[in-house]
């Protein structure tokens, strides 16, 4: 007899619309450690995939912009307990994708965990600092209300790609978004991985979609679909996000371009705020005219 | 009375005889049907037959309200689709026809005058079928009157399933004579038939009544059209066809939603009937939410980027 058990890989997955499906294309690609070692095969996604994904996002964006904030601060919070108690699975994945020893790896770990911490207490304050009532020459009430953008892609960061993963996509479903995220090309596993973690964290199927492959290829596509509203280009390089933001101009969504960013700062509030919308209402006080008529 | 086909004036002389030809036909083999349905649902089709595809499939759409709820308003935004189904792109084809209740024939009579597309009018008591032949036959002659080009009757399932077929054909006669040159299609309910023996008499029993059209379902029930069961009336429809000379359309109807449904559907079509029935005067879809995924899809190959449902019109 040997002595050891036979080891059990795993099949990494897309996570498209709260399934774990493989690429439409049948397509896989190896994964390797900055080292050139083999890590694992993961789908290699079409833009047909991509296609489904948005048609799952935008199924589910009624029901999660629906959500009152605090429903969606209570879910994001649970993403950070689920995350906590698989920490071990995504230190090892950190540290194979980026090189990381096992302690960096924790720490970039714990970051990535406080983040959607720190996104899960601001669902229910954004619309106060961001909205309010505006004082305005006239017998009515203004009122801004943040509202969200709507499908959002996500070109997530190519190098952190764990911390940096979750830094661009809490902010964007924080506000009420579904997003559809294009993992880092080099590193997906640790984005692979979190889709399993998402499924079991009562966050409704499609508000989060996952998909790895060739970033080019996955995100033209995404850009120029009619059917997504936003596109966060943090993970583009400068020609590809050229590139992409001139499709993206077609139907207007609006657009994130790439920029410098320390992910283990103080994240702030640019990012939730980058896809919310304002709507103000004018609403007579009460009192109009002559006649002294009112509502 | 129209004439029965007069290869099967033996056929309805009587109770015993009907009865002894429909359950003489065939027996169906439902793993078989199934399969050669499931693989005729895996070809592939692309660019220019894609784009063959979509426009063919948009002219043979029957656009159809059927709800309680339906207004003129209704109605007419419905018919306005018909004739232009995408306002941006005038080379879109017309669907084939509207399909409304017969209250709401005339104004969809109305709504399309000078154009090509009909309009059918579901009658009989639909979708039960449940009430006496001259208050069904009164259902159909009102239809007829407020200009209906088309009618889409329901069979009386109960007197089917009770073994009384004689009376499903009379009933049949009947409203085709009381439709007069209007096309009639004859819905057999495929989903509360329970068999596809019973869809395979049913269809026989429709074309021998003198159809025009087979129609699967009315889109009121759990289960509708599949490509199983209009695979099966589309083999009676060909086989009708060789005996008789005569060419019977089909219509399946009720949960086709996506383009790539209704592009297995063609394939079907194709490879089971032939040629000759790839053409809206004898094949159609009942559906409302397909045609815009058509549309999308139409989009999306003119442009090469994906559409989204923003780019049509909610009805």
């Amino acid at each position: 007899m040997s002595d050891g058990r036979l080891s059990v890989f795993k099949t990494y997955k897309l996570y498209v619309g709260g399934k774990f499906p493989r690429s439409e294309s049948g397509r896989v690609y190896e994964v390797t450690d900055p080292k050139g070692k083999w890590l694992a095969n993961v789908p290699l996604s079409s833009r047909k995939d991509a296609r489904d994904a948005v048609v799952a996002a935008r199924k589910a964006f009624g029901g999660w912009s629906g959500a009152t904030a605090y429903n969606r601060g209570q879910i994001l919070y649970r993403i950070a307990e689920m995350l906590e108690g698989r920490k071990d699975q995504f230190v090892r994945e950190v540290a194979q994708s980026e090189g990381l020893s096992k302690s960096k790896a924790a720490d970039v770990v714990d970051a990535a965990i406080d983040r959607w911490v720190w996104y899960a207490g601001w669902t229910d304050k954004i619309a106060q600092v961001v909205g309010g009532a505006n004082p305005v020459a006239g017998p009515f009430f203004n009122l801004s209300t943040p509202e969200p953008t709507g499908v959002v892609t996500v070109v997530a960061p190519q190098e952190s790609s764990f911390l940096g993963l979750v830094s661009v996509v809490a902010p964007v479903i924080a506000a009420g978004n579904t997003v559809v995220v294009v993992a880092s090309e080099r590193a997906p596993l640790p984005a692979l991985s979190l889709g399993e973690v998402l499924a079991t964290s009562d966050l409704p199927g499609g508000v989060v979609n996952v998909l790895s492959g060739r970033t080019g290829e996955i995100a033209a596509p995404l850009a120029a679909h009619q059917d997504v509203n936003g596109i966060d280009l943090t993970g583009a390089d400068e020609v590809l996000a050229k590139e992409l933001e001139v499709a993206a101009a077609d139907n207007l969504k609006r657009v994130f371009r790439p920029q410098a960013v320390d992910f283990s700062a103080d994240p702030g509030t640019h990012r939730l705020t980058a896809f919310l919308e304002t709507k103000t209402v004018w609403h007579p006080t009460g009192s109009l005219g002559a006649s002294g008529s009112a509502y | 009375m129209p004439t029965t086909a007069p290869a099967f004036a033996d056929v309805t002389a009587s109770d015993s005889t009907l009865r002894r030809f429909l359950h003489g036909l065939p027996g169906v083999d439902a793993v078989g049907l199934e399969g050669r349905a499931a693989s005729l649902g895996t070809r592939s089709i692309k660019t220019t037959a894609k784009a063959y595809a979509i426009d063919l499939a948009i002219s043979m759409i029957d656009l159809t309200t059927l709800e309680g709820a339906d207004t003129p308003g209704k109605v007419r935004a419905l018919a306005a689709k018909a004739v232009n189904p995408d306002p941006t792109d005038r080379t879109t084809p017309t669907t084939a026809a509207v399909c409304v209740y017969p209250d709401m024939v005339a104004t969809a009579k109305e709504a399309l005058k000078g154009s090509e597309v009909k309009v059918a009018s579901v009658a009989t008591a639909f979708p039960a079928g449940r009430a006496a032949l001259p208050v069904k036959i009164a259902d159909v002659r009102d239809a007829i009157a407020a200009g209906a080009d088309e009618i889409d009757m329901v069979i009386d399932r109960g007197a089917f399933l009770a073994g009384d077929y004689m009376k499903v054909y009379e009933e049949i006669r009947a409203v085709k004579e009381a439709s007069g040159s209007a096309r009639l299609k004859v819905i057999f309910e495929t989903g509360e038939l329970s068999t596809y023996d019973n869809i395979r008499r049913a269809s026989w029993l429709g074309m021998i009544a003198g159809a025009d059209f087979i129609k699967t379902s009315t889109g009121k029930v759990a289960v509708n059209a599949t490509p199983a069961n209009t695979l099966l009336m589309l083999q009676a429809v060909r086989d009708f066809k060789e005996q008789t000379g005569v060419q019977v359309g089909v219509k399946p109807a009720g949960g086709i939603r996506t383009s790539k449904d209704a592009i297995k559907f063609l394939v079907l079509v194709n490879e089971t009937a032939g040629e000759d029935w790839l053409d809206s005067h004898w094949f159609r879809f009942g559906a409302s939410s397909l045609l815009n995924d058509l549309l999308m899809q139409r989009q999306k190959l003119a442009t090469g980027r994906y559409s989204g449902p923003d780019y049509v019109t909610v009805d």
